[in-house]
């Protein structure tokens, strides 16, 4: 009977949709939020695992229908319908998956957003930001016009690592044009972070930083790519030698967490790990009165070596 | 119209009477197969045979993967080791196994049939495509026992650790690649041009096999990607042995244009590595299912669809290197789009399943096994594709679960159906039934504890590419050894039963599907010029259920195809 | 089926002028199929191309972001380039001469355009050698000298194939020789070859030179 079955496919697509939804918001995948980030990731990550879900089990579930429901039985050697094609289900099923796509598109732009990925911060691209005093174009002019052209660019290589280079801007965290930003200096390298706060000029091997405020982390590489990377704040950044990297973002919940290091950068990269205290403000404050060394520190008096 | 009496394909082996110059100087029996042969069918057994042995090779290295991670401190192999063992695993995985069998092997033994030649457009250039195949492997796997041990940067190599790991190791693995992807360029030619020029008077290009059209968007993402690899690699090696500075960042050189010029490769290469298994399932599910394959013309379209969106998709591999965010944007929607073609064709094979009359033997099992995978990988790919939600999951076990589903839950499935299914033809001997099943539980069974965990471990922080990791992560990552450990040992009853059926399986008979694609149109195993007469004319190679005179078919008549009841 | 029949006559028509002894690709002697080493080629080109597209990516992009450390001088002499340019270009007309002398049965007119060809392609050689020398920066001085010798040195070796199977094929069309005008193929290849390689170098020049 035709009707029922139009019945049918309409109630067992709701019935997929529910289980998808319920999943999606039930099924909890995720470590613990602790970034303005992580609660705006937790909600893409939500409905792009309701979506799969509902895909899944129903692409699953025809198949497994027609496994069962059409298998060749004892003794048939016939074949089935000759069945070449069918235009508007050909249509339907264009048309679906591209509404999908385009909404998930769509969303995540959204999501982008509202984690900082297209604030004005980063109105020329990557390659102009956050740029501290000076001209980036100041390579040019003694060397005729192609010179001038050559380095108008501003992510400086080595050669030029005495003048401040250009950062490239991570295009995600939040905007933090505010005040009372906490600027911290990364230096990634085989095989550990180093934190340097040039606020009391403290140097640290583990990233110490108040909730609820806004952090910068001015980064740079010394050897090879690594990637800063805080699971609980779904943030993360390569830090690439020669083109120095700003990431913001702003801590909510106090506690410790990993910082991993998320690119292969040899043999110990594995053990490239620190930890990242989020403190109360208050408490934050203190730890920063204390640690402010009567003399400037120096790298070799941090504590972090690789856990060999 | 005369019916082929069974006698004509009695003598497989005779070379029909026009043979004469250098084939006739080509080795008899199973030598042919150490040989220079220029028989596209022996080619491809040859680069079938070869691919396997690398397959094993590439799992034992997993092996020692999964045994070093069965525990989160580093201990079974020291950390360089590691780093050597998972550089090779990924660089044999891809360049010696999937590309070298999905398109080789099948591509050379199933493209001269469905175009109705009697060979590839260039034998001796197929011959030496296979023959570059061993000495770079070879040369890659001795890169380990040399002075400072093999690559170590993974297969990416990503500068500068790459001119910072020993160099002897990295220059050799660049070597090796560049003559794999010499060989996958020469391979695409000769694809390309039998394709489009060696096609039987009267078969028209919408009247091919899908596998046809699958190879030749295969074939020319392949001739437009690998050279600028080759290319990359190059300049690399010159970073290293010259010490130029393209890539060295303390030169003046700029790393993120290697990923770029990479990338542009690589992801091509993973719709090299999967588009010919699209093709391979779309000759296995009509004839097991008996019903023509379903919408036929948006099936090549989507192919088309997929070559082109793969072209313009590769920086969403590099969303966290600082690419300037409208880069990110239109990575995103680019890749996501792919979903689309991928999805219609996916539809379209349910379509053709539903009322067929569906046999579910190992070789279907492992195609509709090959579905339920590669959905579930499309499914995270998707997710992958989404700038956000990549920044946190990018470099970890995420990713790593998302392509062996796609790379072991789709292409290396599709490659066991595709034995059991063309074994009859290769060997004119059927394979055993109850083993295949068998091998078929334990791999899936296996394949999913092995890699279903690793998205979970990924999302909760694990890194990629780690020999040590948090302990909180041993439960599910000693789940997944396990897996890995069942799909080990889950290769034995496939060896087992290929090597034996060989010589004691049940003779199969020309066609013991009743198959219309025109490989099942001649003997099992076929003459060396493919047919004693002249070539069948297939126009409908997907014709189940319509009336045979629709079909047109030399030499096998649709009767005899439906009526015979056990050839 | 009448057409099925016809069709493998032609086949067998086409193949017998391409029989050529020794230089088919194996198939020849059996008489298969039509002749489609030219198109393979083509689409070996296609390939080459694409690397050489890699390599002006990456050389434009260098351009774009990476800045040359202040001492670096690279303007370049026009002069010698633009000569080699005009000497490329003119030697593709040269071959297209020669090629139709061949199909003409002007054997002799043929091989000395050849011969000329040759002849421009190794000045194109020589000239790219003076440059090399006058050049006041090595392979590894900075980013734009290491892009500079790839990419030229890159398409040298090209030119250098290319005037090896112009000598090949000068040998190979001495009366009596393989290339015949029924038998054109080695000649047409290295046509489309050098063809191909004279493009690339007006690419080649435009981005490295002019821009
Ligand atoms: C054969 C190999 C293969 C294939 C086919 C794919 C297919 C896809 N891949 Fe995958 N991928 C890899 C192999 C492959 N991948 C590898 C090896 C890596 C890691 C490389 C490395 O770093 O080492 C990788 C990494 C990778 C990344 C980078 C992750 C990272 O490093 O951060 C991304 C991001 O976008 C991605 C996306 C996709 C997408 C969108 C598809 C799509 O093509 C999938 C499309 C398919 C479907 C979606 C399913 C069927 C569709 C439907 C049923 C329709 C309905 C669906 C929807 C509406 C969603 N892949
Ligand atoms: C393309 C195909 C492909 C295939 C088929 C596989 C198959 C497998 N892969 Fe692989 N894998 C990659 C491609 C592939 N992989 C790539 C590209 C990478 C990234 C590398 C990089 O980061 O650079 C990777 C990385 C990778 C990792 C991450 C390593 C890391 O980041 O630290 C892991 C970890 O579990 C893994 C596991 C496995 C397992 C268990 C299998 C199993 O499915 C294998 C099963 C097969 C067998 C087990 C073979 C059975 C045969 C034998 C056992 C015979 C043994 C013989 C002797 C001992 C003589 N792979
Ligand atoms: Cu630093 Cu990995
Ligand atoms: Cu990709």
């Amino acid at each position: 009977m035709p009707i029922p079955s139009a019945l049918i496919t309409l109630l067992v697509g709701m019935a997929l949709v529910l289980a998808g939804l319920w999943v999606g918001y039930n099924v909890s995948m995720l470590p613990i939020d602790a970034s303005s980030n992580a609660p705006v990731y937790d909600a893409l990550f939500k409905v792009l695992f309701s979506i799969g879900t509902v895909l899944f089990l129903g692409i699953v579930g025809v198949l497994i229908f027609s496994l069962v429901r059409f298998r060749r039985r004892r003794g048939d050697s016939s074949d089935g319908a000759a069945i070449e094609g069918n235009l508007p289900l050909e249509i339907v099923w264009t048309a679906i998956p591209a509404v999908v796509v385009l909404f998930v598109g769509i969303y995540s732009y959204d999501i982008y957003e509202r984690m900082g990925g297209m604030t004005p911060l980063n109105d020329h691209g990557a390659m102009h930001t956050a740029q501290p005093a000076g001209d980036h174009h100041h390579h040019g002019g003694t060397h005729g016009s192609k010179q001038a052209i050559l380095a108008s660019s501003s992510s400086a290589p080595a050669a030029t690592a005495d003048q401040e280079p250009g950062r490239v801007w991570a295009g995600i965290g939040t905007n933090t044009g505010e005040e009372q930003t906490l600027t911290v200096d990364v230096t990634a390298m085989q095989f550990a972070f180093i934190f340097h706060y040039p606020e009391g000029n403290i140097v640290s091997g583990e990233l110490h930083i108040p909730a609820d405020r806004p952090v910068s982390l001015n980064m740079e590489a010394r050897d090879v790519i690594h990637a800063f990377w805080v699971p609980q704040f779904r943030l993360k950044q390569d830090v690439i030698p020669g083109q120095p990297t700003l990431l913001s973002f702003t801590a909510t919940r106090p506690g410790t967490y990993p910082i991993v290091c998320a690119e292969l950068c040899g043999p110990y990269h594995g053990g490239m790990r620190s930890s990242v205290v989020v403190h109360q403000p208050a408490d934050f404050d203190a730890w920063l009165s204390k640690n402010t060394p009567p003399v400037p520190a120096t790298v070799a008096s941090s504590g972090s070596t690789p856990t060999a | 119209m005369t019916l082929a009496s069974p006698s004509d394909f009695q003598a497989p082996q005779q070379s029909s009477p026009d043979q004469g110059g250098p084939r006739g100087l080509q080795p008899e029996g199973w030598l042919r197969y150490l040989s220079f042969s220029l028989d596209h069918k022996v080619i491809g057994l040859q680069y079938m045979v070869c691919g396997f042995l690398f397959y094993f090779l590439g799992g034992a290295l997993a092996g020692v993967i999964r045994t070093e991670l069965a525990s989160p401190i580093s201990d079974f192999v020291s950390r360089e080791t590691y780093n050597e063992v998972l550089t090779l695993h990924g660089t044999v995985m891809i360049f010696l196994w999937i590309v070298p069998v999905v398109n080789g092997a099948f591509g050379n033994y199933l493209i001269p049939f469905y175009v109705g030649a009697r060979d590839m457009a260039f034998p001796r250039l197929n011959a030496v495509a296979f023959w570059l195949i061993p000495p770079a492997g070879i040369l890659l796997i001795s890169s380990y026992f040399i002075k400072g041990g093999a690559a170590q940067s993974g297969w990416t190599a990503y500068p500068p650790l790459s001119l910072t790991t020993p160099s002897l190791g990295q220059v050799i693995w660049i070597i090796s690649v560049l003559l794999l992807g010499g060989s996958s360029i020469f391979g695409g030619i000769n694809f390309i041009a039998t394709i489009l020029k060696l096609r039987r008077p009267g078969l028209k290009m919408m009247q091919l096999p899908m596998y046809c059209w699958a190879m030749l968007g295969t074939s020319i993402l392949v001739v437009l990607s690998t050279p600028v690899l080759a290319g990359t690699l190059i300049l690399l090696s010159f970073d290293i042995i010259a010490h130029t500075g393209f890539f060295n960042p303390a030169l003046g050189g700029n790393v993120v244009v290697y990923q770029h010029l990479f990338w542009f490769y690589s992801h091509p290469a993973v719709y090299i590595m999967v588009l010919p298994a699209f093709g391979l399932v779309s000759e296995i599910i009509p004839i097991h299912a008996r019903k023509p394959l379903f919408g036929y013309t948006t099936m090549v379209y989507s192919i088309i669809a997929i070559v082109v969106l793969g072209l313009v998709v590769w920086a969403h591999h590099m969303f966290t290197s600082g690419t300037p965010p409208w880069m990110r944007l239109f990575f995103t929607i680019a890749t996501s789009f792919i979903a689309v073609p991928t999805g219609i064709k996916f539809f379209n094979w349910l379509a053709t399943l539903w009322q067929g009359k569906i046999a579910l033997n190992s070789a279907m099992l492992f195609a509709c096994a090959f579905i339920v995978n590669f959905v579930f990988g499309g499914i995270t790919g998707v997710a992958l594709a989404q700038v956000p939600f990549d920044i946190h999951v990018h470099d970890t076990y995420f990713v790593v679960g998302h392509f062996h589903y796609i790379v072991y839950g789709g292409t290396v499935f599709i490659i066991f159906s595709s034995v059991y299914h063309w074994y009859p033809k290769f060997t004119g001997r059927m394979l055993d039934e109850h083993l295949g099943r068998f091998h078929f539980l334990l791999t899936f069974i296996g394949f999913n504890l092995c890699f279903a965990p690793q998205h979970w471990l990924g999302l909760n922080g694990m890194p990629r590419r780690v020999a040590e990791y948090d302990p909180s992560f041993t439960t599910l990552n000693q789940v997944s050894s396990v897996g890995a450990l069942l799909m080990a040992v889950s290769t034995l009853p496939f060896l087992f039963n290929v090597v034996v059926s060989a010589f004691r399986g049940e003779v199969a008979g020309d066609n013991p599907w009743k198959a219309l694609t025109p490989e099942w149109l001649t003997s099992s195993p076929p003459p060396v010029e493919n047919w004693i007469g002249e070539a069948p004319l297939v126009t409908h190679p997907y014709g189940y259920g319509a009336p045979a005179d629709r079909l047109d078919l030399k030499m096998v008549t649709a009767e005899q195809i439906w009526n015979d009841p056990k050839p | 089926m009448t057409s099925l029949t016809s069709g493998t006559g032609d086949l067998a028509q086409i193949s017998s002028d391409v029989d050529i002894a020794g230089q088919s690709d194996g198939h020849g002697e059996h008489g298969e199929h039509p002749d489609v080493r030219l198109f393979g080629l083509a689409t070996f080109l296609v390939a080459d191309g694409m690397t050489f597209a890699g390599f002006f990516a990456a050389y434009l992009t260098f351009r774009a972001v990476n800045p040359l450390p202040e001492n670096s001088n690279y303007e370049l002499e026009l002069l010698l380039p633009s000569i080699n340019t005009l000497l490329l270009v003119l030697s593709s007309f040269t071959f297209h001469r020669a090629g139709r002398g061949l199909l003409r049965g002007e054997g002799q007119a043929c091989r000395s355009w050849l011969a000329i060809t040759a002849a421009l392609g190794l000045a194109f050689l020589a000239g790219q050698m003076v440059e090399y020398f006058h050049l006041p920066f090595g392979l590894t001085d900075n980013l734009f000298a290491s892009t500079f010798y790839a990419l030229t040195g890159f398409h040298g070796l090209h030119v250098t194939l290319g005037v090896i199977c112009i000598l090949i094929v000068w040998w190979q069309t001495r009366t009596a020789g393989r290339i015949k005008a029924s038998t054109p193929f080695g000649l047409e290849a290295a046509e489309l070859y050098w063809h191909f390689v004279d493009g690339i170098w007006l690419v080649l020049y435009g981005i490295l030179y002019l821009l």
